[in-house]
């Protein structure tokens, strides 16, 4: 039997005494596809900057195809709130910078295509939207290509034409047999074509289940899963 | 080797990085100039003292400024978090911290280089035992300060008071530093009849040997939550 794509195991983090996340045990296999809800605060983002080893736990430990996360970073691509881009190079330059670092295949110029980036990738990021600097955090994940994605709010800042490439980019992770885990306020959508579904809820897993049962009416059908467990 | 090319990768950003927004470096060079030129009028009209003392003014010039530097550094990796996403590609946290010392010293190499002919001006002062050492204190006490700057630079970075914590980190460790780069660079200047450079320098290698090495073993102490 396969490793598990994430293995966390009693996991917690605390932020100056207060709990972000608390007794957090998940498994998610490879090739799974989980969504991850909850309202604002509820230690989604904390969850998944733990399960990428972006921050360490504070008790229990991650294992990332089946070694510790930290091992593992080079298996794992995170899109979080903090793009991670330096606002002084441009475009390409942050790209190549990836490419270099990470020994990333250089398809820079097929990526900055594919995000719709390629006619300003020359131009200093410090000038780009908000969205433009989410399709180039889009970019850098999909030169990484990990098996594993953990996506934070990738729909944040993005038109719809942006949600429409979130969509296909999810699928084609997936496609591509990678695990994508995927946290969003957008459930109804992400829920048509998620696996698996777990709500996290003042930082404690709230309710794991069937992505199905949030394709409709997302909020009643999370209270009414809730109640029958 | 690995380490190596890890490195050279992150210097060739922190110099691109600077070269694009060099007008932070024209206004940290400023600074370290607007010191100097307090130190001439606070000396008076004393210029036997302030040319005895102008090794001891173009050091505490650049200690200040380094505090600019070194926090502009680790401001680009705070902003939006780019240092963790060097850490998760991943990228070595020893191959982060010598890119990044190795870029804050040429910035303050260059910004103690672009001091010399001020200190000449100002307090006339004239290198008796020519350039070539010059540069050479210049080098030690500039890399004296940097590998522990940019330790500290990022210790200090997620801090709410970064600006007031680093230079209450940084200064009371390198003063032994300054001491030997003042000492070193006063004979350079007043001349070495005792030939006492040696052992300066020596002593400011050492403290490069500690700090450089010391730095690479902590920083990802450091730099990992």
């Amino acid at each position: 039997m396969p490793d598990p794509a994430i293995l966390a195991t009693a996991v917690g983090r605390r932020f100056a005494g207060r709990w972000a996340v608390r007794d957090v045990s998940l498994t998610v296999a490879q090739g799974e596809s989980v969504l991850v809800h909850g309202a604002n605060g509820s230690g989604k983002t904390t969850l998944l900057r733990v399960l990428s080893s972006a921050i360490s736990p504070t008790v229990g430990s991650v294992t990332v195809l089946g070694k510790p996360a930290v091992e593992a970073r080079s298996k794992v691509g995170l899109l979080s709130h903090a793009d991670g881009h330096y606002d002084e190079l441009s475009g390409r330059d942050n790209l190549e910078l990836a490419v270099k670092l990470g020994h990333l295949p250089d398809r820079i110029e097929a990526v900055l295509e594919r995000v719709g980036l390629a006619a300003r990738a020359g131009d200093a990021v410090r000038g780009y939207s908000a969205g433009m600097r989410k399709r180039l955090a889009f970019a850098r994940l999909l030169l990484k290509a990990p098996p594993v994605v953990l996506m934070d709010e990738p729909y944040a800042a993005l038109d719809p034409a942006g949600h429409q490439f979130v969509d296909e980019l999810c699928a084609e992770f997936s496609a591509q047999g990678a695990t994508v885990l995927i946290s969003t306020h957008q459930v109804g959508r992400v829920a048509q074509w998620c696996d698996r579904a777990i709500r996290m809820d003042q930082g404690r897993l709230g309710w794991s289940g069937d992505a199905s049962e949030l394709r409709t009416r997302p909020a009643d059908a999370v209270a009414a899963a809730e109640e029958r467990a | 080797m690995e380490l190596i090319l890890e490195s050279r990768a992150v210097l060739a950003k922190e110099l691109l990085h600077v070269w694009r927004a060099r007008a932070r470096l024209v206004a940290t060079g400023t600074f370290a100039l607007a010191t100097l030129l307090l130190f001439s009028f606070a000396g008076g009209l004393n210029d036997a003292a302030l040319r005895e003392n102008s090794a001891g003014y173009l050091w505490i010039g650049i200690l200040l400024a380094s505090t600019l530097a070194l926090g502009e550094g680790l401001r680009v990796e705070t902003e939006h978090n780019a240092i963790e996403m060097l850490l998760l590609l991943p990228v070595s946290p020893a191959a982060i911290f010598y890119g990044k010392a190795i870029g804050n010293l040429l910035v303050l190499l260059l910004v103690g280089i672009v001091m010399l002919p001020f200190l000449t001006v100002l307090f006339d002062a004239t290198p008796t035992e020519g350039v070539g050492p010059l540069l050479l204190c210049l080098f030690a006490g500039s890399a004296a300060i940097s590998a522990p700057g940019t330790l500290h630079a990022t210790l200090a970075a997620r801090a709410r008071s970064r600006d007031v914590l680093l230079p209450l980190l940084l200064f009371p460790l390198v003063i032994p530093c300054v001491v030997a780069a003042v000492q070193a660079t006063h004979l350079v200047y007043a001349g070495d009849p005792m030939d006492q450079l040696g052992s300066w320098l020596g002593v400011l290698f050492a403290f490069c040997v500690v700090h450089w090495s010391v730095g690479g073993l902590l920083y990802s102490r450091v730099v990992e939550d």
